[in-house]
């Protein structure tokens, strides 16, 4: 009768570590580098201005497939509207972006560049996948609904099929019982990993994360860091706006410091965190890695 | 006191009355249904049109709202044929009902759709949704949910602006009950039963649009509340700590 409450399974995995561990260990944890594919995002002297606020200037960048590229900065530094350029959610001003095979945004006609009009991008878009810091999740849709909306009512796939497939990438980001649920009943650390679901649903090349752990309170952030570590395991092509530089540690095959508007490094994990050769990555790093 | 219980009852149980009634709730949900297509196609031609497009959504707004819906009828029922555009007096009064409603809700519309989340689109859009998708699957069921408490209040105000048309001699309830009235000349039981008529109509419309809002809140109800299972564990623990009341 008199029973305590019992606790209940715990979901989550065992939590990554993001402190930053010391030089001994990080040499030991430097990962065997990995076989990268052709390049799937071209990036090629992207301009983006908003009036008089020069967001992006001159910024070229190169991602093979299978590649994890992390993007750091301070905030303003152009590295959120760097990737809403890459999915098109922002018009580039110059500059040229290729991702999974198409040319973002414009279309080549006898030399010259189309600007595309909407459906035409939308087409585009599907095989890229984003992630944002809000989640944005359809509020007035159930969890798998979500996942299922884009596949089922813009690919006009067969719903069960769509369904399964659901259920599956719900168990991949450890939440096969929230199906039913509607995101508002989830926390926030559960949204971010629908939200994942929900990209990945649409079978993206590429996945575009926009500081995906920035609105988490702390102890959410590992469970969507695993999932996001388990994704880059999987060979998926990731581009990772974070400050999560554990993730960067685990996961990112390159990491790219921005400073106002350009690259200013961009080196591999190891070498970004031990021998950056950019003032502004050492600033950057103390301030980050020094509390 | 000249008050006749007699007439009262008569006309509340009145055949006439109550066709009058329905004529009102009919005739209010058609010009309700066109005006409601009417206000989407102006917030969206006001909201994401060119200048010019923009320009006409504006000027039908403007034009609506800003004159009299008895004004309108008459122009449309009684005007219009002068240009030889003729209309049946059901016609006129739809035409003249919904056209107001449309410009009025127009404006509900818009702002309706102004308080989805503008992340909404982006997130709609990174999965590859066109804006007719974008539309349609994402921003106006979440629109809906702010739409509807104004919505139904336009509702409840179309049921009585329609006695309006019973001057150009539409037969809903009003135009009844003043037939009625020069019949006998039992002014005040008349009307009252037409108030009390309008009064029954615009209460049913309160508990319907209770369930439609109801059903649109579900999604975003109280954050998920505490399951039965973790309810009886939770009371077994407060009791063993203790607490006699639980």
């Amino acid at each position: 009768m008199t029973q305590g409450i019992q606790n209940a399974p715990h979901p989550e995995r065992p939590a990554m570590t993001i402190d930053a561990p010391p030089p001994a260990a990080r040499a030991a944890t430097s990962r065997p580098t990995k076989a990268l594919g052709a390049p799937i995002v071209l990036i090629e002297n992207v301009q983006k201005a908003f009036g008089d606020n020069h967001v992006l200037r001159d910024v070229s960048m190169t991602i093979r497939q299978g590649e994890v590229v992390v993007i750091c900065g301070r905030s303003g530094s152009g590295k959120s509207t760097l990737l809403r350029c890459i999915d098109q959610l922002e018009t580039i001003d110059g500059g040229t972006i290729r991702a999974a095979g198409h040319l973002m945004g414009f279309r080549e006609k006898n030399g010259k560049r189309v600007a595309l009009r909407d459906a035409e991008i939308a087409r585009q878009q599907r095989d890229l996948g984003m992630v944002f810091q809000n989640f944005n999740l359809f509020p007035h849709v159930s969890v798998i609904e979500n996942i299922m909306m884009a596949p089922v009512r813009i690919l006009k796939r067969p719903r069960a099929e769509v369904k399964a497939e659901a259920r599956e990438l719900l168990a991949r980001v450890g939440l096969p019982e929230k199906e039913n649920a509607y995101p508002r009943q989830l926390s926030g650390g559960q949204q971010q990993r629908v939200a994942i679901a929900r990209a990945l649903a649409m079978k993206p090349q590429v996945m575009l994360f926009d500081e995906p752990t920035s609105a988490l309170d702390p102890e959410m952030i590992s469970e969507v860091l695993d999932v996001m570590v388990d994704l880059s395991h999987q060979g998926m092509t990731m581009i990772v706006v974070t400050h999560e530089m554990g993730f960067a540690r685990a996961a990112a095959d390159r990491v790219v410091l921005m400073h106002g508007g350009e690259i200013v490094e961009e080196a591999p994990p190891e070498q970004f965190f031990t021998n950056p050769r950019s003032e502004h990555t050492k600033l950057f790093l103390s301030k980050i890695l020094s509390h | 006191m000249n008050w006749s219980w007699t007439f009262f009852f008569e006309y509340l149980t009145n055949g006439f009355m109550f066709r009058g009634a329905w004529t009102t709730v009919w005739l209010s949900v058609i010009s309700m249904t066109i005006g409601l297509g009417l206000g989407v196609v102006a917030a969206m031609m006001k909201m994401y049109g060119n200048a010019a497009v923009r320009y006409i959504a504006e000027f039908y707004i403007w034009l609506f709202r800003g004159t009299p819906v008895l004004i309108q009828l008459i122009i449309i029922y009684t005007g219009l044929p002068q240009l030889g555009i003729r209309l049946n007096v059901i016609e006129s009064a739809i035409l003249g009902l919904a056209l107001n409603e449309g410009a009025y809700l127009a404006e509900i519309i818009r702002a309706g759709i102004m308080s989805v989340d503008k992340g909404q689109n982006d997130a709609a859009r990174s999965v590859g949704m066109t804006w007719r998708e974008r539309m349609y699957l994402v921003i106006l069921p979440q629109a809906t949910r702010t739409i509807i408490p104004p919505l139904g209040n336009q509702f409840n105000g179309m049921l009585k602006t329609t006695s309006l048309a019973s001057v150009i001699s539409m037969e809903e309830l009003m135009r009844n009950a003043q037939m009625l009235a020069q019949i006998n000349f039992r002014v005040l039981e008349v009307y009252s039963v037409a108030a009390l008529w309008y009064l029954l109509l615009v209460s049913i419309w309160g508990l319907i649009q209770q369930r439609i809002e109801a059903h649109y809140e579900k999604p975003f109800g109280p954050a998920a509340a505490i399951s039965p299972e973790a309810a009886k564990e939770l009371k077994k623990a407060m009791q063993k700590a203790g607490a006699t009341k639980v």
